[in-house]
């Protein structure tokens, strides 16, 4: 069976997309901070994505991707009607969401499009949520009006100051835990560099800091071992016992250059796709 | 049996023993005593009437030989290629105390080849066409590895609607994903299971039991048994430092990529691997003799298997063994991994091993290794396999609590019946005995299967 792709949007052009999947038993179990895993034709790898939104009823999944190499750049080439070869999920443990009275949820890039599942969940738990996002220039932010639906506050940070404070996400979370006492959790999900500089803010503050691995991946089942990380001097596997953990705990240079492994033949990937690629766009 | 040379081999994922002609078979099986008490047949996990069959490829009846094995084995193809045959039938066999036993795994392995193109329908139920006689009745499998597949077929046989649930975008186990194409190859796996899907049994693939579909939802399905059939896939790291560097491998990601992933065929396929020119395989077993012969193939140097005791106690199969120090794989035995060493970038570098020698036998009258104090090495590498076992994969286990676990976190259940502590809840495999066998998983999903057929006809 394969998973009909129902909607694309491409939010920043050929750089990011949505996908708005067909997956109904998918749909039916996600919750968030899960993840799928796609692979995208017989001879593709498999690519993991974090579920950025769903809808039961409607049975559909969203996912939000940066074109970063030859697998997403592939899967961006995909329209409205194509077709997934494989979806497989919803994989990962869930949030953890307990009732605090605010709670800081910190996105960058296309990390905000995963966040924003997390905020909602910990909106419809009734929590306070304070988003906080950023991105390098305006038209690269993501999700601004969807976190306004249900977000009380949306604060927004860009590098060149084109929209919202300019300067990082993390000015506004230091000015914010300074300020105000009642935040219980800071989520962050983006670029290592960034859930790295947060849990570094918010160390002095003790706030409980959750950050969402993105670790290289295999099976994404437990059983190849290529997502593990080392949180707290103990080994743990991404895919099964994450992708969310406590950020003060993660060993982030470890992470960076596990990350690293397979440049070379990433891009190699990509050079040999440039060549065959026919959509005109590489 | 003819093999492909090993320095050719060596360069390649093709399969390395080529299987017997008509002519070969025949003079092979006519060695067969067909003893009254045939020893061999005991010496079986699943019990195959092996006389029986062999007395078949005499009279030149394969399909008759194959109709024989598949009584009580559903994927003969695969079993005459990875088990281990000379602990089992051929470890029995009454030739075998003063000659050659009889090749009965090669035989085996000849018949399920020659028949692979044929109806499997016909075969097995003697009917053209396979119609569901119970399909009141249905039964659900998670996992599709040798166990699961083992159920599927024996009850797809009986006229009872399965579906089989599968994590992985491709069915098999740990024969797609674990044993490389030059020891078993996919085609073969892929005809095993379009023989099963032929009799009917549906195969779901991307479905994660636990995550995807739930027990509980299954049985609110109307499913009336379940069989899990997971495996025990997570792997074990060693617990000494170092182990994160990049260039440092589990055997499952390493043969996964591979295999999986066809990453031999990069960048043909997408999936890449990493390419080590010096390279060490931790452990013993089947596992670390297919990573080290596979690091060969992907044209690494030097590859090296670092074993704690003496090579004649590695669990591999002989053949195995074999054929990897043919391949110029180098074993070095009574070494012990104490830390995997990197550069300022996290790549590794080297790795350091204490030399054992062994001590006194124990109750069990094993020796086992001891240290040799201050005796330790530093071997230069850029890639590490760790091939030490593996673990009870939780993800379905934590979805279904009530699933009683023994103390070693694997799943409990009646070794007649394969009954877990849920009534209708059968389990078997790797993940009930730990990692075992091939024919072993088997054997758990026949019993399985045959109290299940028995409950539900
Ligand atoms: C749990 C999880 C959730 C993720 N969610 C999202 C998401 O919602 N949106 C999004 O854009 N990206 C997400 N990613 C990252 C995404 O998987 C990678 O960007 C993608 O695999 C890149 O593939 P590629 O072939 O295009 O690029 P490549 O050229 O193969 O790789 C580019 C970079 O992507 C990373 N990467 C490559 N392969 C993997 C892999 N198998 N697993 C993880 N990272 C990899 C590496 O850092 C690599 O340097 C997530 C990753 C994980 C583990
Ligand atoms: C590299 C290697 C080489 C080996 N060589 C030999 C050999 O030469 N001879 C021999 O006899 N044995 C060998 N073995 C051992 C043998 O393969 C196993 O004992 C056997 O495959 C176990 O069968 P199983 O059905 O229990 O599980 P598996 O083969 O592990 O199959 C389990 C299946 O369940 C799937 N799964 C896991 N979790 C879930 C879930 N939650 N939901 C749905 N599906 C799930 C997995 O993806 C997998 O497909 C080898 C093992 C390895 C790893
Ligand atoms: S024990 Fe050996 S000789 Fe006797 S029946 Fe079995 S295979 Fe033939
Ligand atoms: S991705 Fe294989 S264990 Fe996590």
């Amino acid at each position: 069976m394969a998973y009909k792709i129902l909607q694309k949007q491409e939010l920043i052009p050929g750089q990011t997309s949505l996908l708005v999947i067909d997956a109904p038993q998918i749909a039916s179990k996600a919750k968030p901070g899960n993840f799928v895993i796609l692979r995208i034709d017989e001879k593709g790898e498999r690519v993991p994505l974090t579920i950025a939104d769903k809808d039961p009823e409607a049975g559909t999944i969203t996912i939000v991707f940066l074109v970063v190499g030859k697998s997403s750049a592939q899967l961006n080439a995909l329209q409205q009607g194509d077709e997934i070869l494989d979806v497989c999920g919803p994989l990962g443990k869930p949030t953890h969401i307990e009732k605090h009275d605010t709670v800081i949820c910190v996105g960058g890039g296309t990390g905000i499009a995963a966040m924003h599942h997390i905020a909602k969940g910990h909106h419809e738990a009734g929590n306070h949520v304070v988003a906080i996002i950023g991105a390098r220039s305006k038209d690269l932010l993501l999700f601004e009006c969807e976190l306004d639906g249900f977000c009380p506050e949306v604060l927004v940070a860009t590098d060149d100051g084109s929209v919202g404070h300019k300067g990082f996400v993390t000015d506004l979370l230091q000015k914010r835990l300074e300020e105000d006492k009642s935040v219980g959790e800071v989520v962050a999900i983006g670029p290592v560099p960034m859930m790295e500089a947060v849990a570094r803010v918010t160390k002095p503050f003790g706030v409980k800091t959750t950050v969402s691995l993105n670790s290289i991946m295999v099976d994404g089942i437990g059983m190849c071992g290529a997502c593990r990380c080392t949180v707290g001097g103990e080994t743990k596997f991404a895919c099964v016992d994450g992708p969310e953990f406590d950020g003060q705990k993660v060993d982030f240079n470890e992470l960076k250059a596990r990350l690293w492994q397979f440049r070379d033949q990433e891009q190699e990937s990509m050079e040999h796709y440039k060549k065959e690629c026919t959509c005109g766009k590489h | 049996m003819p093999e492909q040379p090993a320095d050719v081999r060596a360069g390649n994922f093709r399969e390395v023993a080529l299987g017997y002609s008509m002519e070969q078979a025949l003079l092979e099986a006519g060695r067969c005593l067909q003893c009254k008490v045939p020893l061999c047949q005991k010496g079986c996990p699943v019990e195959i009437d092996i006389k029986g069959f062999i007395a078949k490829i005499c009279e030149k009846d394969l399909d008759g030989a194959y109709a024989v094995i598949r009584e009580t084995n559903s994927l003969p193809a695969v079993c005459g290629r990875v088990c281990p045959q000379e602990t089992q039938c051929e470890g029995n066999c009454i030739l075998g105390k003063k000659f050659e036993p009889v090749a009965i795994g090669r035989l085996e392995r000849f018949v399920a080849d020659t028949f692979m193109a044929k109806n499997a329908c016909e075969t097995v139920t003697g009917k053209q066409e396979c119609s569901m006689e119970r399909d009141d009745r249905k039964v659900a499998c998670i996992g599709a590895g040798p166990s699961s597949l083992t159920v599927a077929g024996y009850l797809a046989s009986k006229g009872i609607k399965v579906t089989v649930f599968e994590a992985l975008h491709e069915p098999g186990g740990v024969l797609i994903y674990g044993i490389p194409e030059f020891r078993l190859p996919k085609s073969i796996v892929a005809n095993e299971v379009a023989a099963m899907q032929e009799l009917g049994v549906d195969i779901k693939v991307n479905w994660v039991g636990g995550k995807t579909v739930t027990i509980q939802d299954l049985q609110q399905e109307g499913f009336d048994a379940i069989f899990i059939g997971v495996g025990a896939g997570l792997p074990r790291f060693l617990n000494v430092p170092g182990e994160n560097l990049v260039g440092v491998f589990s055997a499952n990601e390493y043969l996964t990529r591979v295999n999986l992933g066809r990453a031999y065929d990069f960048p043909g396929y997408d999936t890449p691997t990493y390419m080590g020119k010096n390279v060490v395989v931790l452990g013993g077993g089947n596992v670390a003799m297919d990573a080290a012969r596979t690091a060969k193939r992907m044209g690494a140097d030097s590859v090296s298997i670092v074993y704690r005791r003496t090579q004649d106690a590695m669990p591999a199969r002989l053949e195995e063994l074999h054929h990897a120090i043919e391949e110029g794989v180098a074993i070095k035995a009574l070494c012990g991994p104490i830390a995997f060493n990197g550069d300022d970038k996290g790549n590794l570098v080297s790795m350091d091993v204490q030399k054992m020698c062994l001590g006194e036998p124990d109750e069990s009258g094993r020796r086992s290794p001891v240290c040799l104090e201050g005796e330790t090495e530093t071997i230069p590498c850029d890639m590490a396999v760790i091939a030490v076992g593996t673990r009870p994969n939780p993800i379905l286990l934590e979805a279904t609590p009530d699933l009683e676990l023994n103390k070693w976190g694997y799943i409990e259940a009646d070794p007649e019946t394969g009954e877990t502590s849920m009534p209708n809840v059968f389990a078997g495999g790797d993940i009930v005995t730990g990692a075992a066998t091939v024919i072993s998983a088997m054997g758990a999903g026949r019993r399985a299967a045959m109290e299940i057929a028995r409950r539900l006809l």
